[in-house]
């Protein structure tokens, strides 16, 4: 008799099953993109593309994804670009306090959400900044920073310092350097950071929610729409974000391929 | 400061079409600190344009200090620095016309071969930077690989990788930090050869570190033993090891057996030596001291051991000690190597080559025999142990 191997059947049953409890969430609201829906969208009431040809349809859908685009561009622009030069300073450079700093730049991640969004409203309240878009920004682009800081620290703390030496040997000067060899390793951790932050700021909805004020961005949208049914247009945004961000990924992995083909072509 | 006088640009000279080739380095009085730590202590130092200078040491002794040194990716504490006539001391590291093949080559992983090889030659401007770097990787037969990745090379491609992206500026001085220590023993010796060829052919001055002696005496014209942040010896290999003048020295290049004994007079160019109830003799001009208390060195391959009372090798000018006991025999093929007890004088290792057939066996008694010629004499006060590896 065969011999019972559980690896065989174990291993992709259980990952296939992770996989539906996965995706199950996201192919519903696909394929309700396509409901022909009424008021509500929570029951199936037909096929139909109209969604899809007009997913700006339903009043100020289209408004808060723009707004939520726009945060998130800055609020990810912004906290990289600081994020990095500040973690550049804090893994580089050794200054009094640099002990404390190191730990304050964790407490953004470590606070509750609810926490930071209250606090900065009571801030923005105290100095008598009117909440809107730009409170929204500087709210998203601390959190973001703190996120970037932290992720790209972690690749500057494991780049071979040897490598620098060698290109100060090869007649670099610190800022040649630094364009061609230390910006250049890092770039993959800064584009992770760049996009893991712009995920969280376009996910944001509780410290969004104490600082937009009157500007309202897409999960609030959502949140807003819920009580009283969310429009099937919301469900083609989130389903085509989804395919945009698949379409990213495979794109990213072809290339690469593309690239690693072409040098052992050559090589 | 200006840079108008900087060792790039006189590199960039040189790149336009001057010869190329090595220019003399001179370190005087180095010292580096970490701290409390002497790392280098008050080194002087001059090899001359062209040579191929090894820098051979225990590990910990300061090697790799001191060319970082060299190379302006450390600065000394105390001392200057020449290349040529010109005082690097104060300049940085990409200013200097001096090029470093890394211990573990530090190749740019991002880019591809051909860009590592031509990095040097980018940042200076030269205008066929791309043609050269491919004549450089030529030079260590890697042309056909210009377009890989660092990650994609074997260990010993990408040393010569490491090499071909320094010779490929023609520095002045070229620097190896134990290029070869990562290679297995076949590829080093293939390494070391093809090493020395290109050092031939570019005829630029190469500082060799290691710490393998048989690498830096058959690679090097100079050997630097070095040894807790000093220079013990500098001098060709075969002087080092004819001659040693200090028991590091002695005993971290091959072997020595070294003894104390008495300078009992001295005739003509020669000094009388007694141990124990034995007499020898050594020219003056080996013995770093010449009264009192000394001590005395001699190689083992250069001890003959005969059965008792049995002709030595010569008559004048020979040495013998009779009264040996052999204690441990070890056959190697080429040769037997022994450790025979003297009475009155201590324990001697003796190579014997096996031209005839006869192996003594442990406990047999024999004569030793030397000629005097190779007998060399220390500071009396030396530490006989100093430089013994431990194994
Ligand atoms: N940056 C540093 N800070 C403190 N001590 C150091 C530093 N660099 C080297 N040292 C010390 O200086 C001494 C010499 O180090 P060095 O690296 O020059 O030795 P080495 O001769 O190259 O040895 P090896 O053969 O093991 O490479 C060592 O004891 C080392 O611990
Ligand atoms: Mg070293």
């Amino acid at each position: 008799m065969r011999k019972f191997d559980l690896s065989r059947w174990f291993i992709p049953v259980f990952g296939g099953l992770a996989f539906v409890y996965l995706l199950v969430p996201i192919a519903y609201i696909f394929v309700f993109s396509f409901n022909d829906a009424g008021r509500t969208n929570l029951s199936w009431r037909g096929f139909t593309l109209s969604n899809w040809q007009n997913p700006c349809g339903a009043p100020q859908v289209c408004e808060a994804f723009v707004n939520s685009l726009q945060v998130g561009v800055i609020a990810t622009v912004v906290a990289t670009v600081l994020g990095t030069l500040l973690a550049f300073g804090l893994e580089r450079y050794r200054f009094r306090f640099s002990g404390t700093a190191n730990i304050l730049v964790f407490l953004p991640l470590a606070t509750p959400e609810v926490v930071l969004g209250a606090s900065l409203l009571s801030q923005f309240l105290n100095l008598g900044v009117e909440l809107g878009m730009t409170t929204t920004i500087i709210s998203h682009i601390m959190f973001c920073m703190s996120f970037v800081v932290v992720t790209i620290r972690a690749r500057i703390a494991s780049l071979d310092p040897k490598l620098e030496e060698a290109a100060a040997d090869l007649y670099a000067s610190g800022p040649m350097t630094f364009w061609k060899v230390t910006f250049p390793l890092l770039v993959p951790g800064i584009v992770a950071a760049a996009l893991l932050s712009f995920a969280m700021s376009f996910d944001d909805f509780i410290v969004a929610n104490f600082n937009s004020g009157p500007f309202t961005t897409f999960p609030q949208f959502i949140y807003v729409a819920a009580t009283r049914g969310i429009p099937a247009e919301a469900n083609v945004i989130g389903s085509g974000m989804f395919l945009a961000a698949i379409a990213l990924v495979l794109g990213a992995q072809l290339w690469r391929y593309w690239r690693g083909k072409r040098v052992s072509a050559v090589g | 400061m200006t840079n108008t006088v900087n060792a790039a640009d006189t590199g960039g000279a040189t790149g336009a079409g001057a010869p190329a080739g090595g220019a003399d380095l001179r370190l005087e009085s180095i010292t580096k600190r970490f701290g409390d730590y002497l790392a280098v202590d008050d080194l002087d130092l001059r090899v001359p344009a062209g040579r191929f200078f090894a820098l051979l040491g225990p590990s910990g002794c300061g090697k790799t200090t001191t060319l970082r040194m060299i190379a302006g990716l450390e600065h000394p504490t105390r001392g200057r620095i020449l290349i040529g006539d010109e005082d690097v001391t104060a300049t940085r590291a990409h200013q200097r016309n001096v090029n470093t093949v890394f211990q573990n080559y530090a190749l740019f992983p991002h880019l591809s071969i051909l860009e590592n090889v031509a990095f040097g030659l980018r940042r200076r401007r030269v205008a066929d930077a791309e043609a050269r770097a491919r004549e450089a990787l030529a030079l260590v037969e890697l042309d056909h690989l210009s377009a890989r990745r660092p990650a994609q090379l074997s260990g010993g491609q990408q040393q010569r990788v490491a090499l071909a992206r320094a010779v490929v500026n023609r520095p002045h001085v070229l620097l190896l930090d134990e290029p070869l220590g990562a290679l297995d023993m076949k590829l080093r010796r293939q390494m070391q050869t093809e090493l020395k060829t290109i050092q031939h052919e570019v005829g630029l001055t190469f500082i060799h570190v290691t710490h393998d002696q048989e690498e830096a005496m058959t690679m090097a014209d100079t050997v630097a033993v070095m040894n807790a942040g000093r220079i013990e010896q500098i001098g060709p290999p075969e002087e080092l090891y004819d001659l040693p003048r200090t028991a590091f020295v002695a005993n971290f290049l091959g072997k020595s057996n070294l003894f104390t004994a008495q300078v009992s007079g001295s005739t003509g160019d020669w000094l009388e030596l007694g141990f124990g109830p034995h007499l020898t003799r050594l020219p003056a001009a080996r013995a770093v001291q010449s009264n009192g208390q000394v001590i005395a060195g001699i190689r083992p391959e250069k001890i003959v051991a005969v059965r008792p009372g049995e002709p030595g090798p010569g008559e004048h000018g020979w040495t013998k000690v009779s009264g040996g006991r052999v204690l441990s025999t070890s056959y190697t093929g080429v040769s037997t190597e022994y450790t025979v007890d003297v009475p009155g004088a201590g324990e001697f290792e003796v190579f014997s080559q096996n031209l005839r057939s006869e192996v003594f066996a442990e406990g047999a008694e024999v004569d030793l025999w030397w000629d005097e010629r190779n007998v060399f004499g220390l500071p009396g006060d030396s530490d006989t142990e100093a430089g013994v590896e431990e194994v």
